[in-house]
């Protein structure tokens, strides 16, 4: 489902992504580890098409995800390492979700409901003014409520308590099948009866891939 | 398409909430309000009624503060949301780059140009009301030209926002292009005028280039359909074309100006890491 092909991502003299090659397919989960620095986010960032690579390819059911980046992001959930300070409110967060990704507004009412987040009590209130754990819960059940086949979750449970990470973790496993669900964490004991496959990645390059 | 209503549309909103958008209505309201104050519309000067004298002043005052509210408030709009990964977000859904783009200049300008459109009508619709004639010419004239000078200063603002990296670079280029389309071109050319370096038609030529002196002079062709104030200028200008094909090029020359600028700023913002 999404090949990766001798991807290189220099910034400046530095080396983020060292000709990385790998292919995920369906029905895998895949933990995605590596030290402070070793280019899992930039590699998640160019599977999301926001990066030109300075050699290499990132397809997606054949598809290009720079050259045909809505049609690859219609297939495809996202959670950011840090929730971005958005100006909008929840209302018309969802509002923009809603219409550019056909995502039903009841849906992410409902999951927001299953991770304890009131979204009914601060619809008007700004994205960025809400907790820490409060916009990851938000942005964990928009990324649910958007069916997609391929889920991609940069370190999504930073700020959350242990009580909301069970529940995410609890809703991850009802929602992974016939899926690719890409998570990069620093604590695979937590998510290890998820995953079925662990990368782990320094200096740029994948130094260990295996299924389990 | 609808994308494209989508992001104008929210941005909208999300600007009309902003602090800045309430300075700069008030600002503009002030203006007209001031102007009824003073009692501009009661004066008869130069033989134009009350209201046209007002609306000369407005745009005039117009022309100086409206492209640096744009450029100040507009120059970090792509360039903010690259940095603080907004557009990392926002961008995950399947939202084509141009859709994004074109969305957030029709959103922003719509905010730019309300306010100073508003208060241009809010003056007529008074002046109506105190028995002045309403000027209509000059009234759809200035209109047009407060609408091709925002989207000249937007178009630039958008550029300048594709590609700068952090907000204090923005602000410093913003405000060099303003200071030096309002006052040095004209400093410089005065000084070259004086003298002899180059041909006057040359000078002349230069100076209509600049969008700013384009629309000072033709702000005042309605008044003075000779452009005798202007003098040489208006000798020049007039031999080459007819006034209403100068009032024309006024309003098409800044829209064609902002229209490059928001397209090479386009160009940019595609072939760019958008984190
Ligand atoms: N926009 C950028 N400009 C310059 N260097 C960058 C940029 N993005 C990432 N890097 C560099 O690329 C390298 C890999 O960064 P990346 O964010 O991919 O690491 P990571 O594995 O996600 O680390 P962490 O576990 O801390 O999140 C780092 O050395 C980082 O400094
Ligand atoms: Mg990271």
């Amino acid at each position: 489902m999404i090949q990766v092909s001798g991807l290189t991502k220099k910034f400046g003299a530095h080396i983020s992504l060292d000709n990385v090659s790998c292919e995920f397919n369906k029905n895998e989960s895949i933990a995605l580890m590596g030290a402070n620095g070793a280019g899992k986010t930039t590699l998640i960032r160019s599977i999301l098409g926001y990066y030109h690579p300075d050699s290499g390819e990132v397809l997606i059911n054949g598809l290009n995800t720079i050259k045909e980046r809505v049609k690859v992001l219609e297939n495809i959930s996202f959670v950011p390492q840090l929730p971005p300070p958005i100006k909008l409110s929840l209302d018309e967060l969802m509002q923009y979700i809603s219409v550019s990704a056909k995502v039903e507004r009841d849906l992410i009412l409902h999951y927001a409901n299953d991770m304890k987040l009131d979204v009914t009590a601060n619809l008007n209130k700004s994205f960025f003014k809400l907790s820490g754990g409060m916009k990851q819960k938000m942005l964990i059940a928009i990324s649910l409520a958007k069916k997609s086949n391929i889920i991609i979750y940069d370190e999504p449970t930073a700020n959350l308590d242990p009580k909301a990470r069970d529940d995410f973790y609890r809703l991850l496993k009802q929602n992974e099948d016939e899926k690719v669900l890409l998570f990069v964490t620093h604590r695979l004991e937590e998510i290890k009866d998820l995953v079925n496959r662990q990368i782990y990645m320094d200096l740029g390059k994948i130094v260990s891939d295996e299924k389990i | 398409m609808k994308n494209l209503y989508l992001i104008a549309y929210l941005d909208l909103k999300e600007s009309i909430r902003a602090k800045w958008f309430l300075v700069y209505s008030l600002v503009f309201g002030g203006l007209i309000a001031l102007f009824f104050i003073a009692g501009v519309t009661e004066s008869q000067v130069m033989g134009f009624s009350g209201l046209s004298r007002l609306l000369l002043m407005y745009i005039q005052i117009t022309i100086v503060i409206l492209p640096i509210f744009i450029l100040i408030t507009t120059v970090r709009s792509i360039s903010g949301d690259r940095d603080n990964h907004i557009l990392e977000y926002m961008l995950s859904f399947p939202i084509s780059l141009k859709q994004y783009y074109w969305g957030k200049i029709i959103g922003r300008f719509i905010t730019v140009y309300l306010p100073v459109l508003f208060a241009m009508i809010i003056a007529v619709v008074y002046g109506f009301f105190k028995g002045a004639i309403i000027p209509w010419s000059i009234f759809f004239l200035y209109t047009g030209l407060l609408f091709s000078l925002s989207s000249a200063f937007l178009g630039i603002a958008f550029f300048i926002s594709s590609f700068v990296k952090s907000s204090e670079v923005a602000l410093g280029i913003a405000f060099f292009i303003w200071i030096f389309l309002l006052a040095f071109i004209d400093i410089a050319l005065i000084s070259l005028m004086l003298q002899h370096r180059l041909n006057e038609e040359l000078i002349i030529f230069i100076a209509m280039i600049n969008p700013m002196e384009l629309f000072r002079v033709a702000a005042i062709s309605l008044f003075d359909p000779e452009l005798t104030v202007m003098g040489p200028v208006a000798f020049y200008i007039l031999d080459l074309m007819s006034q209403s094909l100068f009032v024309l090029l006024s309003i098409a020359y800044p829209l064609i100006v902002g229209l490059f600028f928001a397209l090479l700023g386009f160009k940019i913002f595609q072939k760019k890491d958008l984190v």
